[in-house]
């Protein structure tokens, strides 16, 4: 986000919720707020107003470094064909079943 | 249309309907800015919390129903009473105004409200303890909520703190009703219901001065004005609300969802 658009807009946010303990944060959204502490709290009431959380994260849009959508076929169409990577070719002890 | 319900004028009913009505009031006063809030996001804020204070008013309202035993439910108490016959403190009554004026009530009232929450988790009654449990947590994220907000636009660009200046000079006399005992409180306290209201005055001075003062924002003087609408004298602004609030329940008694 450029100087001159912060000047005149609140800066954008994205926002993790954790649904239970043990469970990871997921993206959720994104909102916009002035700092971090109206970011958290105007998260807590536009995401997690359902009982959808116990935790929330968030982090202005501007720090994600995101891969370029233009990288696609070189970056993640190679691995079309490369099955041997998934753990699939031997046989599981029967111990461990339903893996 | 459906008549009003008569109450019986019982202190400990009168003590339950100051507190269920002030969150009741407050709760559609804050139900307007839906849709008209500055911000999506404080749309959505301002929505939540008019429906804790809803909910809230749900439990007080049916406690006191309860007291009162007459049979009245918390909808028969929400939506017909006579204007004389609610009690709560003029200050929730007044209209919206503009986010600053907004703000800086919820700021008064969520602090007195946390106060008060937090002494009638000790109540003699059980049940008004277990409401309060929950109420207070509630409150705190309110007031936490107004204050944040307070400071932001206290210590923003000179027209925030202008609109802010602008609504203590409007509002702050308005909070001194909170905190005048009458027989209303000695009854409370001494069946050990809940704290006198001039019990809470104090604490709620020092965080308002600390908000305000965080805010850049000074706080107003004393001034001999008292507002009654704890005692069922309200403003010319009330009978507004009571219409908007109470349409549907006279227009089609025992309505439900």
């Amino acid at each position: 986000m450029s100087e001159t658009t912060t000047r005149t807009e609140w800066p954008l946010w994205e926002v993790f919720v954790r649904s239970k303990a043990g469970l990871d944060h997921k993206h959720c959204g994104s909102l916009h707020a002035t700092d971090a502490q109206m970011a958290i709290q105007l998260a807590r009431d536009v995401y997690t107003r359902r009982q959808e959380g116990t935790s929330v994260w968030v982090v202005r849009s501007d720090q994600i470094i995101a891969s370029d959508p233009g990288d696609k076929d070189m970056y993640f169409d190679p691995m079309e064909d490369k099955v041997y990577r998934h753990p699939t070719f031997y046989a599981l002890p029967r111990e461990v079943d339903h893996m | 249309m459906t008549t009003s319900i008569e109450l019986r004028a019982d202190p400990a009913v009168q003590y339950l309907l100051r507190l269920g009505d002030a969150c009741l009031i407050l709760g559609q006063r804050l139900g307007e800015w839906c849709g008209h809030a500055p911000i999506v996001e404080e749309d959505i804020a301002l929505a939540n919390i008019a429906l804790d204070l809803i909910g809230q008013a749900r439990a007080v309202l049916t406690r006191a129903g309860q007291l009162e035993g007459r049979g009245h439910d918390e909808d028969q108490l929400a939506f017909l009473r006579d204007e004389r016959d609610y009690l709560n403190p003029t200050l929730v009554e007044l209209p919206r105004g503009d986010f600053a004026f907004t703000t800086l009530r919820n700021a008064m009232v969520a602090t007195w409200l946390k106060l008060l929450w937090q002494r009638l988790q000790a109540s003699g009654d059980a049940e008004l303890a277990a409401i309060a449990g929950k109420a207070v947590k509630e409150a705190r994220y309110h007031q936490q909520h107004a204050a944040d907000w307070l400071v932001r636009l206290g210590d923003g660009t000179a027209e925030s703190k202008r609109r802010c200046e602008a609504a203590l000079a409007a509002l702050w006399h308005y909070g001194a009703e909170l905190f005048d005992d009458d027989a209303v409180d000695d009854a409370a306290a001494a069946a050990g219901l809940g704290p006198r209201s001039s019990e809470l005055r104090d604490e709620w001075q020092a965080e308002m001065g600390e908000i305000l003062g965080a805010a850049g924002l000074a706080m107003p003087a004393p001034v001999p004005f008292r507002s009654e609408g704890r005692r069922g004298r309200h403003s010319e602004h009330m009978g507004y609300i009571l219409a908007e609030l109470q349409h549907l329940q006279r227009a089609y008694p025992g309505g439900v969802w």
